[in-house]
């Protein structure tokens, strides 16, 4: 086993620490001192990976500039999300604190009882935008579907990580039911968006953990042959028109065609160098539809033109590029497929909005990481985060423990 | 160890290397396909902005058209339309400002409680707040909807009371054309109405953007460019819904230019009321300019109806009302001129050489062509005996110009009469005037197929057959004989002033014999209009315009006839007779006789025009009949 490398910035004592020590200044001045000193040793003590954490507040800072002009130079919306931005962050460490195994620990319970809540959403479920996603608690009313997002990668990995690898056919054929029990139960919701991120999820999870290049052809001819059968017995009348829309946007250009249309206008006149902040027409005049939350990159777009998504983009693949260099050097074994596979989800993420806006995509209702304003999506994707940074920063922790 | 041991140990060893071959082979397989994944992610960024720079690049200027077209919408402003005034400065086309009340749905509070108070104050029945209530539902919450227009001032105040509980109902203003005399002026003035299918292919679309009335009789039509002005246009930003959000330009409009009128209200209030409960028509026209004082057609109707689009009620009433009063009688309508025309018959006799003024003729109860048994009866059954020129135009002895139509024939008469200016338009300024027509051979033939007759030629010297003029024509010729051959175009706007050619005679004492004639008409014991005879010196004509042939040996006798099938009375006269001021045509409709229908109503309005009447009992009359 390689020996456990503490990393310097992180764990090391470093120049600060001691010239704050042998400062004079601080005779004076004890509390001040102390509190410098717990401040210091706190930051010096959590686990997070700074490298990610940079990439993620440059794209929220991005989302910021974004939404203040999205949201018709709202003041009060940009504290609200900042607040919102801080609040995840904070979530995002904390998870990062937390062991790793503890996460698989508690994989295979709450697998079972968000399958339970779903099932449970179809009984009781309440009916919101037309479509049955919400459970009513009482207290809070929540997603059930939106928790399998990370609750489907980490109950495979946990799974995948206990058999022999790569994986046999028998566990193959046990994991792929474990994909699809959820995902049909969410498809009936309806709701696509989510079906496929807890999908794709899953099969990230099988596909990282070795499977045969056979299984991965097989997948692929089996949902080609799937996607007619979807088309006329699971899709319904509107994800079709979403879907025929994506081929002539302008058969229909105020009915179903008029979110892609309006939004292409927006990006297409955007030009290599954008309209400038805040000058963006198409957004400030409500042409676009949820400008502050699916659309915000058509907004942005708009008026940072394509320099400015090359920048945003070369920000999204930085993330999923450490991710992934997380991974691949993760410890564990399930810790490096669960690590890969919220990469990749990420990924899924950022491409289905962006091709939505961008109008190679139908209209799905996915948020894009850090930019759209939203509540449970920001908390899924810093959980995930969180859970990302754990896994990087635990052979310090335990490193530092033995 | 026995073989059988080191086999087992063997197995043992080799399992144990396969799982440790298993788990850096699973490592292997895990890093090479993180890197595929990093790979596809790179990938996956670069489709996405291959595609962006498709659509930020190469189709940039399509996109950026797109959203400008999106963004700035162009209002018109419409301009407001000039207005009419008469002579003395009277407003005849007016706007005023009209109020209605509207409601924003999206700004209301609470829209049942509203609707329920409007219709309480406003007194909306049931099925218009039923309308209303459609209306709101398929209109766009941000755009007003009208409640009422034409708001009286009391519900202005109770509205203005009520603001505070009826936040998004507002009162607005637009101005509405409004004729303030009604059926006094309504076929001179003429009416606007919306624009219709047939407006739009004469109009310019651009020019009438916004736009909701357009001239479409009268004056308000033939003079719809000076009256109509140009749209002004504003340029605002607006939402994806069609909400103003920011104005960026405005080009106010240009504001239609007045009219004057040479018309005088009062004038015509007099000729309406002078003409009474008769059909017809009075034209008044200052023969010194051509400009028209007065011109009546009756009966009338009233303009403001057709402004806002007439109930096909009313409009069904004025169509089939048995007087048609759309039918315009000064310009439209043609009557055959009867006796009026014998002092232009005169004229043409003196200048083509076949009358001595002073020659006598015998005049007998009838007149007879050689050759042909029958009798063109004069109107007095006992004849007129010697009578010279001006006896002739004095009495109106038919005989005589039965005679003179006879021995010059139609083709001299034609061409004088149509140098007159007879059977073709005046050329006044307005539209749906009639030609009239000056009978000829060939028209005969061109229309009817048939040859001329003499007979034809014979009554035409009186003004009956096919001679048909309208009365403005008759106003016309009228002015032509006060001015002795001066003419001038009739006009209704003041600005305009056409002289036209005068007419030349071979001797200019020619017209002195005529107008003496024609004074005498008047001012003489035995002229046909004596009756009339005022303290300033009037000259003029009477006639009867028939309306059905009396058969050749029947009498006529009017008190025996239903009033359909009276004669209709004419009358043209000018004053003073020295100095002509006033040249006046008068048509009564189955009026009966010239002396005594006519041209009583002539001299109430030349009464008026040169002062001798007073001005107290004209506003009466005024008021009773321009109303």
């Amino acid at each position: 086993m390689a020996t456990e490398q503490p990393k310097a910035g992180i764990s090391g004592r470093g120049p600060v620490l001691d010239r704050l020590n042998r400062s004079s200044d601080f005779g004076k001045h004890e509390g001040a001192k102390w509190f410098f000193l717990g401040l210091l040793s706190l930051i010096r003590r959590i686990n997070y990976d700074p490298v990610l954490l940079f990439f993620l507040m440059l794209i929220a800072a991005i989302g910021l500039v974004a939404g203040y002009s999205a949201s018709d130079q709202s003041v009060i919306w940009v504290e609200k999300s900042a607040f919102r931005f801080a609040l995840a962050f904070l979530l995002m460490l904390a998870i990062a604190q937390v062991p790793q195994r503890f996460f698989f620990a508690i994989a295979p319970w709450l697998f079972g009882f968000v399958v339970v809540l779903l099932v449970a959403v179809h009984l009781f479920g309440d009916v919101g935008k037309g479509a049955q996603r919400w459970l009513d608690l009482g207290f809070i009313r929540f997603q059930p579907a939106e928790i399998l997002k990370l609750g489907m990668p980490m109950m495979l990995a946990w799974f995948l990580a206990r058999r022999p690898l790569p994986p046999r056919f028998l566990d193959v054929v046990i994991a792929l039911i474990l994909v699809a029990v959820p995902t049909v139960l969410i498809v009936m919701q309806p709701d696509l968006g989510t079906a496929i991120l807890v999908m794709t999820a899953g099969l990230f999870v099988l596909f990282f953990a070795g499977l045969s290049w056979w299984y991965v052809l097989g997948f692929v001819l089996a949902i080609s042959a799937a996607a007619p059968l979807m088309w006329f017995y699971v899709m319904h009348d509107y994800q079709k028109e979403r879907v025929l829309t994506l081929f002539n946007p302008m058969a229909d250009p105020l009915g179903a065609g008029y979110h892609t249309i309006q939004s292409m206008i927006a990006i297409g006149s955007g030009g290599i160098w954008g309209v400038g902040w805040l000058q963006g027409t198409q957004s400030h005049l409500n042409f676009l539809p949820e400008g502050t939350t699916d659309f915000i990159l058509a907004v942005y777009a708009e008026e940072f033109g394509l320099m400015g998504l090359i920048l945003l983009f070369g920000l999204y693949l930085a993330v999923i590029w450490r991710g992934l260099y997380i991974a691949a050097y993760a410890e564990s074994t399930a810790g490096r497929m669960l690590a890969a596979a919220i990469s990749m989800t990420f990924l899924v993420y950022v491409f289905v909005n962006a091709g939505m806006v961008i109008g190679i995509l139908p209209v799905v209702g996915v948020p894009l990481p850090l930019m759209s304003y939203g509540g449970t999506a920001l908390v899924t994707i810093m959980i995930a985060l969180g859970m990302l940074m754990s896994i990087r920063t635990q052979r310090s922790f335990l490193g530092h423990e033995r | 160890m026995s073989i059988r041991e080191a086999i087992r140990d063997a197995h043992i060893n080799r399992a144990y290397d396969r799982r440790l071959n298993d788990r850096h082979l699973s490592r292997q397989i895990f890093r090479r396909r993180v890197l595929l994944a990093a790979l596809i992610a790179l990938l996956v960024f670069t489709v996405l902005l291959w595609r962006a720079a498709f659509l930020q690049v190469d189709r940039h200027e399509h996109f950026s058209e797109m959203a400008e077209n999106n963004r700035t919408r162009t209002l018109v402003i419409p301009p407001e339309r000039g207005r009419i005034f008469d002579d003395g400065g009277r407003v005849v086309a007016d706007n005023v400002a009209t109020y209605q009340a509207q409601i924003v749905p999206e700004d209301a509070d609470d829209l049942k409680r509203e609707l329920s108070m409007l219709q309480q104050v406003l007194k909306l029945d049931d099925d218009t707040l039923h309308d209303l209530k459609e209306r709101i539902k398929f209109g766009r919450s941000f755009d007003p909807i009208l409640v009422k227009s034409d708001l009286t001032p009391v519900e202005m105040a109770k509205l203005a009371q009520l603001q505070p509980w009826l936040p998004g109902v507002s009162v607005e203003s637009s101005l509405k054309r409004v004729y303030p005399y009604r059926q006094l002026l309504a076929h001179v003035v003429g009416y606007v109405g919306r624009i219709n299918v047939a407006d739009l292919k004469r109009i310019n679309a651009d020019l009438y953007q916004g736009t909701q009335y357009i001239g479409k009789s009268g004056i308000e039509r033939e003079y719809e460019d000076v009256l109509h002005g140009k749209p002004g246009f504003k340029t605002v930003e607006v939402d994806a819904v069609g909400r103003v959000v920011k104005v960026l330009k405005v080009v106010p409009p240009v504001a239609g230019q007045d009219i004057h009128l040479t018309l005088d209200v009062p004038l015509q209030g007099i000729a309406a009321a002078a003409l009474g409960s008769y059909s017809g028509a009075v034209v008044a026209e200052d023969p010194t300019t051509g400009a028209i004082k007065a011109m009546v057609s009756r009966p009338s109707f009233d303009p403001n109806l057709f402004v806002d689009g007439i109930s096909h009620k009313n409009y069904q009433a004025l169509l089939n009302d048995p007087e048609r009063p759309l039918f315009d009688r000064a310009i439209t309508a043609t009557y055959p001129p009867g006796s009026t025309i014998k002092p232009v018959m005169a004229l043409a006799g003196l200048q083509y050489g076949f009358l001595d003024p002073n020659k006598k003729f015998f005049a007998g109860p009838y007149f007879q062509i050689p050759g042909d048994k029958h009798h063109y009866r004069d109107w007095r059954k006992w004849g007129h005996g010697w009578v010279d020129l001006d006896q002739a135009i004095t009495q109106s002895c038919d005989v005589y110009f039965y005679d003179l139509a006879y021995r010059m024939g139609i083709d001299p008469m034609h061409a004088f009469l149509t140098e007159f200016g007879l059977g073709r338009k005046t050329g006044i300024d307005l539209p749906g005037e009639s030609s009239g027509l000056v009978p000829s051979p060939e028209w005969k033939r061109k229309t009817k197929n048939l040859p001329w007759y003499p007979g034809e030629t014979v009554i035409a010297g009186i003004g009956q057959g096919y001679m048909l003029t309208t009365v403005l024509q008759l106003a016309q010729t009228t002015s032509i004989l006060a001015e002795s051959g001066k003419r001038y175009r009739p006009w209704l706007v003041a600005s305009n002033k056409d002289k036209e050619p005068s007419i030349e005679l071979k001797s200019p004492s020619f017209w002195n014999d005529v107008r003496h004639g024609m004074f005498d008409v008047i001012n003489s014991p035995h002229g046909t209009a004596r009756r009339i005879a005022a303290p300033y010196l009037i000259a003029g004509k009477t006639g009867t315009a028939q309306v059905f042939t009396v058969a050749q040996n029947a009498s006529y006798n009017a008190k025996d006839l239903a009033k359909k099938l009276h004669d209709h009375a004419v009358f043209i006269g000018f004053a003073p007779y020295d100095d002509p001021k006033i040249a006046v045509a008068v048509m009564a409709e189955h009026g009966g006789s010239g002396s005594g229908t006519a041209a009583p109503v002539a001299r109430r309005v030349m009464d008026y025009y040169l002062g001798f009447e007073p001005k107290k009992t004209v506003k009466m009359e005024f008021v009773k009949h321009g109303d």
